[in-house]
């Protein structure tokens, strides 16, 4: 447009650059200080603080759950309680909703036959799709109708930058930064969503360790694998009246794994591929706030819980129908699926599993929530289903096939330390661009699951 | 500002006792780490109020103008201040 | 004159802040404020469900935009990222100052905390050194009450010189006088005076010989005060800033758009 000389940006470098270092450093400090003096002045002149002062609730608050002695155990405390809300609330509309999804199956299985359906094809959308969707359904969305508002209360009412006050000082020692458990706790609802809250951390290279570790802690779609394990083959194993407590207190124990793992993995990053010190920390402490209850459970319940079971259902019934081929078509003997998990055996056997649940783990990779569901339609003879109405009948099935407490151990911690789901996966390639990392991201935490897993069964074969 | 203050010599905030009010007198850093320390309203003159230590020490908690900020012993040793 | 002006923001509007307008009579309006005052609170009760999330272009900072109608006129609203400042240390810093600088709002809201006003009015000042349609929230005002605060809002209003209103954003008190005031600033029916920061006597010499200089520049686009201070405390981002958007050419170019569109 205007065919000035000099192009109007230059001249302003030159302008800048005509001014020192020194000098500019000097009036900045001078700016910045005139500025807080006006607001200071403002601020004297309206606001009156009335010394009538009530009860300091932050305070105390704080002294409380920021103290040296009670600082852990009330975190402990506190996540074991939602676990156990979560576990204990979920039960009955659990079962109410398996009764529910499959008497409609029953009713729709009346109405393929009336018809003349072939075979195959009610095999693949019953007992393959259907089947896989229900039970995804009945097990997920009572446990995440729970946990996510319990979790956003505890976002709302401001005990999230507590607790990135209370450990802080690991994640320094980490080399990590110290926002870093804030995106680990938004990782406790999807692994994906707390990717994207690395978002806040500045430093590139803070930023990788906090995406790569982000999987070590479980995300809404393994708790329920946790849970339902636990529950069945910990809290089993003790009187029923103790069994919802303990099965608690050993998932938060395998939370408490997942956090140590989350930290050495982060120091030994920063020591060896991402090099560097700790990058300059500030966290505001917040006031408490009154949580709004309506608003979370809108947004717990919408945002978070809708999006999550939409997710999976999306995944779960294509999911559902290739596991029912693969369990269904048989080449000589045997199913697809049986000569895959007949493959992965020896390997599954070095780590206390069997090639039914690695392979469950593999077609799992979509979404962890389907890995159950696709192990509970492998061990099935008929390669579906049956009418599981109950944990219970699960444990029964997982021991009759074979499955013992080492068993157990070992899928839970494979479960919580393994690569990441597909969606996590295109989240970090997206949100860190390089495909070499996101591929990091996926072999480094299945090698750490293999490792530990290995080390287990290797150690109690031994003492046995 | 009195004169008794200005004699004394002074102390990096990071080795201050919590519930001791300070007067900044300072700021060590450069660059970035400057600008945010600033932009907290961390200025010569600012009063801060050290509040509490985090379970294991570090970071610590002070109250700076109205607001709850924890700084990590790197940042606050950078912070020379006087105890009023 | 005024046409081809108006068309030329919203082209920048879309093309470098991500922000289509679907209404082009829609006003913009900006959303300021630090981080924990309750603006996301503002932000969700003014707008409801009407709300988007994307990108800011190339950056990995949210914007959220939402839409709101006031006296038969369409607002929309755009959430800038939770600052303490302005002065560009951050990426989130650099995003809110770039809109309000270069994206030209209708308005600006500068939300604030009641119950700390004096560190938040760190960041009032510098978003009124910048444009002079500035409208000032007070939110948290039954927070305020509850500790025994109280907020002399006339007198602040007087001292700034930009309309103040108090607000409870989740109860909703305050609401509609917020929405009163920001339609009369966007439609130039109330004019502020937004009171200059005064800094020491050598930077007010400085800023004296520059300003003729930048006035040369930039004619009224730029605040040419404003320019002098950064130019004085050697900001470069504002200069990148500069360079980017309003020396840059203009591509309506849909693929990098779709490529930085998240949602």
């Amino acid at each position: 447009m205007s065919s000035q000389t000099s192009n109007p940006y230059e001249i302003l470098v030159d302008i800048q650059n005509e001014i020192s270092n020194e000098n500019q450093c000097k009036f900045r400090d001078s700016m910045v200080k005139s500025i807080y003096t006006q607001a200071e002045a403002i601020a004297e002149k309206v606001v009156t603080k009335s010394h009538t002062k009530k009860y300091d609730w932050d305070h105390k608050l704080d002294d409380i759950l920021t103290s040296k002695f009670t600082g852990y155990p009330i975190m402990f405390f506190l996540l074991g309680l939602v676990f156990w809300i979560t576990v204990t609330g979920a039960n009955v509309p659990s079962s109410m909703l398996a009764d529910f999804l499959f008497g409609i199956e029953s009713k729709l299985t009346t109405l393929f036959m009336s018809v003349n359906t072939p075979q195959w094809l009610h095999g693949i959308l019953i007992l393959g799709m259907y089947r896989t969707l229900g039970w995804v359904i009945s097990v997920m969305l009572p446990p995440m109708a729970i946990f996510f508002p319990l979790f956003t209360l505890l976002e709302d009412l401001g005990y999230l930058p507590r607790v990135a006050f209370n450990l802080d000082k690991l994640f320094k020692k980490a080399g990590a930064h110290g926002k870093q458990s804030l995106t680990m706790s938004m990782g406790f609802g999807c692994n994906a969503a707390g990717i994207i809250a690395c978002r806040i951390i500045d430093s590139p290279r803070e930023r990788l360790i906090a995406m790569l570790t982000n999987n070590f802690v479980p995300c809404n779609g393994r708790f329920p694998t946790l849970i339902a394990i636990s529950t069945v083959f910990v809290g089993g194993a003790v009187a029923s009246h103790y069994s919802t407590i303990i099965a608690s207190f050993f998932v938060c124990t395998l939370v408490l794994l997942g956090i140590f793992m989350t930290l050495i993995i982060s120091w030994g990053l920063s020591k060896t591929l991402l090099k560097g010190v700790p990058s300059s920390f500030t966290l505001e402490l917040p006031p408490y706030r009154k949580p709004q209850f309506l608003k979370i459970l809108y947004h717990s319940l919408i945002d978070r819980t809708i999006f999550v079971l939409g997710r999976a259902i999306v995944v779960a019934a294509p999911a559902g129908l290739i596991t029912w081929i693969l369990a269904n078509v048989f080449i000589e003997d045997l199913s697809i699926l049986s000569h895959m998990a007949a493959f992965l055996q020896p390997l599954a056997h070095l780590i206390g599993m069997d090639g039914f649940i690695l392979m469950a783990f593999i077609l799992g990779l979509p979404a962890n929530e389907i890995v159950l569901p696709i192990l509970i339609m492998s061990y099935m003879s008929e390669g579906a289903m049956l009418e599981l109405d109950s944990l219970q009948a699960m444990g029964d099935l997982f021991i009759a096939n074979g499955w013992t407490w080492l068993t157990a151990l070992n899928v839970m911690i494979f479960s919580l330390l393994h690569f990441p789901c597909a969606t996590t996966l295109w989240t970090i390639k997206k949100e860190c661009g390089s495909s070499k990392w996101t591929l990091f991201a996926a072999i480094m935490p299945t090698l750490i699951a293999f490792i530990t897993c290995f080390f287990i069964t290797q150690l109690v074969h031994i003492i046995r | 500002m009195k004169n008794s203050t200005l004699s004394q010599d002074p102390i990096p905030l990071s080795n201050i006792t919590v519930g001791t009010t300070v007067q900044v007198l300072d700021l060590k850093t450069t660059g970035l780490s400057r600008r945010r320390m600033l932009d907290l309203g961390i200025v010569p003159g600012t009063i801060i109020n050290v509040l509490r230590k985090s379970p294991l020490g570090d970071p610590i908690a002070y109250n700076i103008r109205g607001a709850t900020i924890a700084l990590r012993k790197e940042e606050s040793s950078q912070i020379l201040v006087n105890p009023i | 004159m005024g046409l081809t002006c108006q068309s030329c923001g919203k082209a920048l509007l879309n093309d470098k802040f991500n922000i289509k307008l679907g209404n082009h009579e829609a006003f913009v309006i900006a959303l300021a404020g630090n981080p924990n005052v309750g603006k996301s609170t503002v932000f969700n009760a003014l707008t409801g469900l009407k709300q988007h999330t994307g990108n800011w272009p190339g950056k990995t900072v949210t914007n959220a935009r939402g839409h709101y109608t006031h006296k038969d006129k369409e607002f929309m609203l755009v959430d800038l990222p939770g600052t303490y400042s302005l002065l560009a240390n951050s990426v989130e810093e650099q995003v809110a100052r770039d809109f309000i600088c270069f994206g030209k709002p209708n308005a600006t809201v500068v939300v604030v905390d009641a119950t700390c006003l004096e560190r938040n009015l760190n960041l009032v000042l510098q978003v009124m050194e910048l444009t002079d349609h500035v409208v000032l929230c007070v939110n948290l005002m039954d927070e305020a009450r509850r500790k025994g605060i109280s907020v002399d809002l006339d007198t602040l209003q007087k001292s700034l010189g930009i309309p103040v209103v108090g607000t409870t954003a989740r109860s909703g008190e305050g609401l509609t006088n917020l929405m009163d005031e920001v339609h009369d600033i966007s439609l130039g029916l109330k004019i502020t005076s937004p009171k200059n920061i005064n800094y020491s006597k050598d930077i007010e010499e400085e800023i004296k010989g520059l300003v003729p200089k930048l006035e040369n520049i930039f004619g009224n686009t730029l605040n040419p005060r404003w320019v002098a201070l950064r130019l004085l405390e050697g900001d470069q981002t504002l200069l990148d800033s500069i360079h980017q958007f309003l020396y840059t050419e203009i591509y309506s170019n849909k693929d990098t758009e779709v490529a930085c569109f998240y949602e």
